[in-house]
């Protein structure tokens, strides 16, 4: 092998990738050294695309640590727990939007998460295989409603029906809490609430059946060899298994509630207040923003706003990123991840 | 060859004679208030037979926005439905007047079974909306009201969620008839309301108008078209002179006629005190800079001004608008032409 070697030939194995080619096995390709520089300005470009997204919520970060320093200066930490909202008099508190923004995400996660789980278990385990696709489309079709289109139905229909038929039952039945007590005007979180659970079945959902199908078959084969009947099989291989995506699922759901604006703005009432109450109305973060930034003049109230949204920028971003984590991190015992 | 040169060269000469002559629309750009939006397209469509070289762009962004961007001096022209206070007049850099071209009411509505014809007065709105007078049997209201069976039921109080003007001129009505308002909440775009048992609110006059017709009991403020065009039963107000009076144009023109209207025109016309006077009605302004910078486009600006004070408040009355009485026409062209170029 290495007698009668002429200088400077090389095994095409042992070559390095770099190099010029001159030909391959079939001896057809020609490629020259200008392709080096066209692979590695293609990787800094697409690189430079990547980290466009990452810029831009960097900017928009930057611009609204900017634009609230004057509420910042004035106000400190107080302002996360003051309850006022006074704009003739100048003095803000944003306790009663964070009250409403995570009172309402919790309604939907309560009513949302039993029904993606759920219904992600149904498409999975239990479904006749010609049911599967078609249900799936339209559960994803639920997330492709507009905003504004939910919220003009929970006008019109959702929140006469809660006035006149859900609230009279709930307070019946459950009126001993103080949650359901009080008087109901229509617009009220609970009606909030029944909103974004109603955006956040799809998400949910469909992040669920990822989970619930990657689970290994294994898994459940060896449930059934021990003799577990269908629900247990699906309770113990496969739902316990997959509990840390599908807490991920859930947190991803929440995020999403976390920032939803206009359907919540149409039925939550709008009044920045802090009551035992479902029944009564409330205002969340980004309904706050969505209402009074138009008009808001002068430069305490526009950077009180812009504080506002700050908090709901940070907290959206997190509960995202632990989303993201806890999904990535999903790979339950004794299985490499596939990567 | 010489034939293609002299050809091409004699229609070359053409366009660029053509081009000097037919000069491109001067462009005027405006923003603020939604209030005033109809009556500005409606002027801006009539306008164009007037003087079909200026084109007008609108954007009803809110009296904050216009306010915002006529400091900034991205915008010709800005309307305002409050006029400015002293500390952003003095933020701008240069002195801004204040024409008013619109004024109009505001209807207070309301849902009762039946639709009674009501009567309302300041002190007892202001009650109303601070939570004091709960049901719509009690007795301020009954007073006020008699023959009229009220019914044993709560007061649901419906207010703009969204900064307006015409919140200002509500709170600013019930600030001027009500010292206890006046402490407690005061007058603004946005305001503290109280929180009664029974409140909502909602974005935009059809938001209030809508959550009024849904919510049996309910009581909100809107402007008077949104109330006329939608059907809903407004009250009649008692105003300065003891008068119950109806929300129309006529009587938003005569409190526009005997309010006090001072030099620089940033006044007040609420609980105006003429006879036939709505007391609950505001004006919006036009917001000019005094020194326009370009003087082609200052020109065209501040003859469609005079124009709109003048004969365009002919088109007021069909948008529900109440048109400028002669007098204050006057002392608005007189103040119009002190603006330089």
């Amino acid at each position: 092998m290495g007698v009668g070697r002429t200088k400077g030939a090389v095994p095409p194995a042992l070559r390095p990738v770099n190099f010029r080619i001159e030909e391959n096995v079939t001896g057809n390709i020609q490629k020259n050294a200008g392709r080096h520089f066209g692979d590695s300005a293609f990787k800094w470009l697409t690189l430079a695309m990547a980290l466009t997204v990452f810029v831009l919520i960097a900017l928009i970060g930057c611009e609204l640590w900017h634009g609230s320093r004057p509420a910042m200066q004035k106000f400190g930490w107080h302002f996360l727990v003051t309850n006022n909202w006074d704009p003739v008099n100048d003095v803000y508190g944003a306790l009663p939007f964070i009250y409403g923004t995570l009172v309402s995400s919790l309604i939907a996660l309560a009513i949302a998460v039993p029904i993606s789980i759920a219904t992600a278990v149904y498409l999975t385990e239990l479904a006749p295989l010609w049911l599967r696709q078609p249900l799936t489309i339209f559960i994803e079709l639920l997330a492709a409603v507009p905003s504004v289109i939910l919220g003009l139905w929970g006008i019109f229909v959702m929140v006469p029906w809660l006035h006149n038929h859900l609230v009279p039952v709930l307070r019946s039945s459950l009126g001993f809490l103080p949650l359901f007590q009080g008087p109901n005007y229509g617009p009220c979180i609970l009606a909030a609430g029944i909103i974004l659970a109603i955006m956040i079945i799809p998400i949910i959902t469909s992040v669920s059946r990822e989970i619930l199908r990657s689970v290994p078959g294994l898994q459940r084969e060896a449930a059934y060899a021990l003799g577990a009947t269908r629900w247990e099989v699906t309770r113990i291989a496969v739902l316990s298994y997959a509990k840390k995506g599908i807490f991920g699922a859930v947190i991803l759901g929440l995020g999403r509630a976390l920032g939803e604006t206009m359907a919540v703005t149409m039925v939550i009432g709008n009044i920045p207040q802090i009551t035992s109450s479902l029944f009564a109305p409330a205002s969340t973060q980004a309904s706050v923003i969505a209402n009074e930034f138009n008009e808001a003049a002068g430069t305490l109230y526009p950077a009180a706003l812009f504080e506002i949204g700050l908090t709901l920028l940070g907290v959206t971003v997190l509960v995202n990123i632990f989303a993201q984590l806890l999904l990535k991190t999903f790979a339950g015992p004794g299985v490499k991840p596939q990567h | 060859m010489n034939m293609k040169k002299t050809i091409l060269s004699i229609l070359g000469g053409a366009a660029l004679l053509a081009a000097q002559t037919n000069a491109a629309p001067i462009n005027i750009t405006g923003a603020g208030s939604t209030f005033d939006y109809p009556a500005f397209t409606k002027w801006f469509e009539s306008y164009e037979k007037v003087d079909p070289d200026v084109q007008f762009n609108y954007q009803s962004i809110g009296s904050g926005g216009g306010i915002k961007n006529l400091t900034s001096q991205t915008v010709d022209f800005g309307a305002s439905d409050a006029p400015m206070t002293d500390s952003a007049m003095a933020a701008a850099p240069g002195k801004i007047l204040h024409i008013p071209v619109v004024a109009g009411g505001v209807a207070i509505i309301y849902n009762l079974p039946g639709d009674p014809k009501l009567k309302l007065d300041g002190d007892t709105l202001a009650g109303i909306y601070l939570g004091n007078i709960t049901k719509w049997n009690d007795p301020k209201i009954a007073a006020l009201n008699p023959g009229v069976s009220l019914p044993d039921l709560a007061i649901v109080t419906v207010h703009r969620s969204d900064g307006s003007g015409t919140s200002f001129i509500f709170t600013d009505y019930l600030s001027a008839v009500n010292p206890a308002w006046a402490d407690s909440v005061g007058k603004g775009t946005m305001v503290k309301w109280p929180m009664g048992i029974g409140a909502l609110a909602a974005k935009g006059s059809e938001g209030v108008a809508g959550q009024v017709k849904q919510v049996s009991g309910g009581i909100g403020y809107a402007e008077l078209a949104y109330a006329d065009q939608n059907k809903i039963p407004y009250a009649d107000i008692k105003n300065a002179a003891g008068n119950f009076i109806s929300p129309a144009p006529d009587s938003v023109s005569a409190a526009l006629a005997t309010a006090k209207i001072p030099d620089d025109f940033r006044f007040s016309m609420v609980n105006a005190p003429g006879d036939t006077a709505y007391p609950i009605a505001g004006a919006s302004w036009v917001l000019v800079y005094q020194h326009q910078k370009k003087a082609e486009s200052g020109q065209k600006l501040v003859a469609f001004l005079k124009w709109a004070v003048t004969d365009g408040q002919k088109l007021s009355p069909a948008l529900d608008y109440a048109p400028l009485p002669n007098t204050v026409q006057q002392r608005e062209l007189a103040l119009l032409d002190t603006i330089k170029y």
